[in-house]
């Protein structure tokens, strides 16, 4: 039985097939409105989070299956002081598959060893949310049409920015993929990504103040949430939410075919102005989101052939 | 001279960087064994300057040489069996570690659900690089050499 935990979990060659059958999906939608008949998801969200739930649920729901679950800690049996052990080996006996999302990091991986369905991580902690890599691999693969050969921007809060550490680790494996690192000094990328991943693996990468100062050699351009939950101080956050806002005159400067993506919720980050932008594929990442949470479910309970 | 007594059958720990004996005591639980325990620190050495060294009386079977390996792979194991060393064992940086440290990041899920065992990967073995199970949360050994 396999579990997801981590975007590394896949090789790079799970990894294009999951995303092909995430492609066949897009494309014939109703070959998979039934292969999940009669099977039920269980999404376990001990902290509140409605996009990655409700894409979990109408993931499994496009593929003809069933869901139940609990939406916060305090409608569940954490309340009265159950382990997460505890709770997985009920799940296990009411559901095939099962996505978790808790605040502490590792929960995760503590519910995968004592369940006997397969686990999906949906978020733990600060630690993972390998679908969301799995979504941005998918719309970066299916709109410029690979993962290698490409120049990308991360811009925003790299420190505490879990979607943006992954993305990493994920994409390193690919053949000549450049990284800018667009971030204020205080939320610069840590030093276990900068120097245990990028420079380790001599991945070609720079590290810039101004977006402006980017933008004309990417091929897509990650945006990022300043997360006020991440600060203790909540004068650091005033100070830092406005860093960067992406405006349409700030997109004069990048090229016809660039990518703005962004893991959503924005705030403020990317302007309204420029969600007509052909450019902007945020909206379209949550589109591919569904698709690579169904093909991941396939692929899980043995269904993907 | 000091002179302490050899031991029939036990085990000689040498090479322990000095002043790191009494850790190492309380670590392998040396002070729930019933038998002979020789502490001796500071001792005189031409490799190291300064030197600590543990003689134990009893079966080799009670050290965890994995723990040991842990918290320095250094040291030099001498077994003793009818008063000569018949055995010099090569320690390594085991694979994984349970319950012998904590795990320090108050986000870790083991923050919370204390039946959890305490387990941390050697992910970097030329760093000495261990991290937790569960939250990845790094652990440098501070008794690592050089």
């Amino acid at each position: 039985m396999r579990h997801l935990m981590s975007p590394l979990d896949f090789s790079v060659e799970e990894l294009d097939k999951l995303l092909d059958l995430a492609n066949d999906v897009e494309k014939n939608p109703d070959k998979y409105a039934h292969a999940c008949d009669g099977k039920k998801l269980a999404t376990c969200f001990y902290e509140p989070s409605t996009r990655t739930r409700l894409s979990f649920e109408a993931a499994m729901l496009n593929l003809g299956g069933s869901v139940l679950g609990f939406h916060s800690a305090d409608s569940s049996s954490a309340a009265k002081g159950e382990s997460v052990s505890d709770t997985i080996r009920v799940i296990s006996c009411y559901a095939d598959i099962c996505a978790i999302r808790h605040p502490k990091e590792g929960a995760a991986l503590v519910a995968s060893q004592k369940s006997t369905i397969p686990v999906i991580n949906a978020g733990d902690g600060g630690h993972q949310h390998p679908t969301q890599t799995l979504t941005d691999l998918l719309t970066i693969r299916s709109l410029k049409g690979r993962l290698n050969n490409i120049t990308i921007g991360l811009c925003g809060d790299l420190k505490f920015g879990r979607t943006v550490h992954s993305l990493i680790n994920a994409l390193i494996r690919y053949d000549n993929v450049k990284f800018v690192l667009i971030s204020p000094e205080e939320l610069r990328i840590p030093d276990y990504i900068r120097d245990d991943v990028l420079r380790a693996n001599h991945i070609e990468f720079e590290e810039v103040e101004r977006l402006e100062d980017a933008m004309a050699k990417l091929d897509v351009l990650y945006m990022t949430r300043v997360q006020r939950e991440r600060f203790f101080n909540e004068e650091d956050y005033i100070r830092l939410k406005d860093f960067y806002v992406l405006t349409k005159q700030k997109l004069e400067m990048a090229k016809e075919d660039m990518l703005v993506l962004h893991p959503l919720p924005r705030v403020n980050e990317i302007a309204v102005e420029v969600d007509d932008d052909p450019r902007a594929a945020y909206f379209k990442q949550a589109q591919y989101g569904v698709y690579v949470r169904m093909a991941l479910i396939l692929t899980l309970l043995g269904l993907a052939e | 001279m000091l002179n302490i007594s050899g031991i029939h059958e036990g085990f000689v720990l040498d090479h322990i960087q000095a002043g790191m004996s009494l850790q190492i005591y309380h670590d392998l639980k040396l002070d729930s064994l019933d038998c002979t325990v020789a502490i001796i620190k500071n001792a005189k050495s031409k490799k190291m300057g300064k030197k600590d060294i543990i003689k134990v009386e009893c079966p080799i079977e009670a050290l965890d040489l994995d723990i040991l390996g842990f918290i320095d792979h250094n040291i030099t194991v001498n077994v003793i069996k009818g008063d000569s060393i018949v055995d010099k064992k090569k320690l390594t940086l085991p694979e994984q570690v349970t319950n012998v440290i904590k795990c320090k990041n108050p986000r870790c899920i083991t923050s919370i659900e204390q039946e959890l065992d305490q387990i941390f990967l050697l992910t970097d073995p030329e760093k000495e690089v261990y991290r937790c199970k569960y939250c990845e949360e790094k652990y440098i050994n501070p008794n690592k050499r050089g």
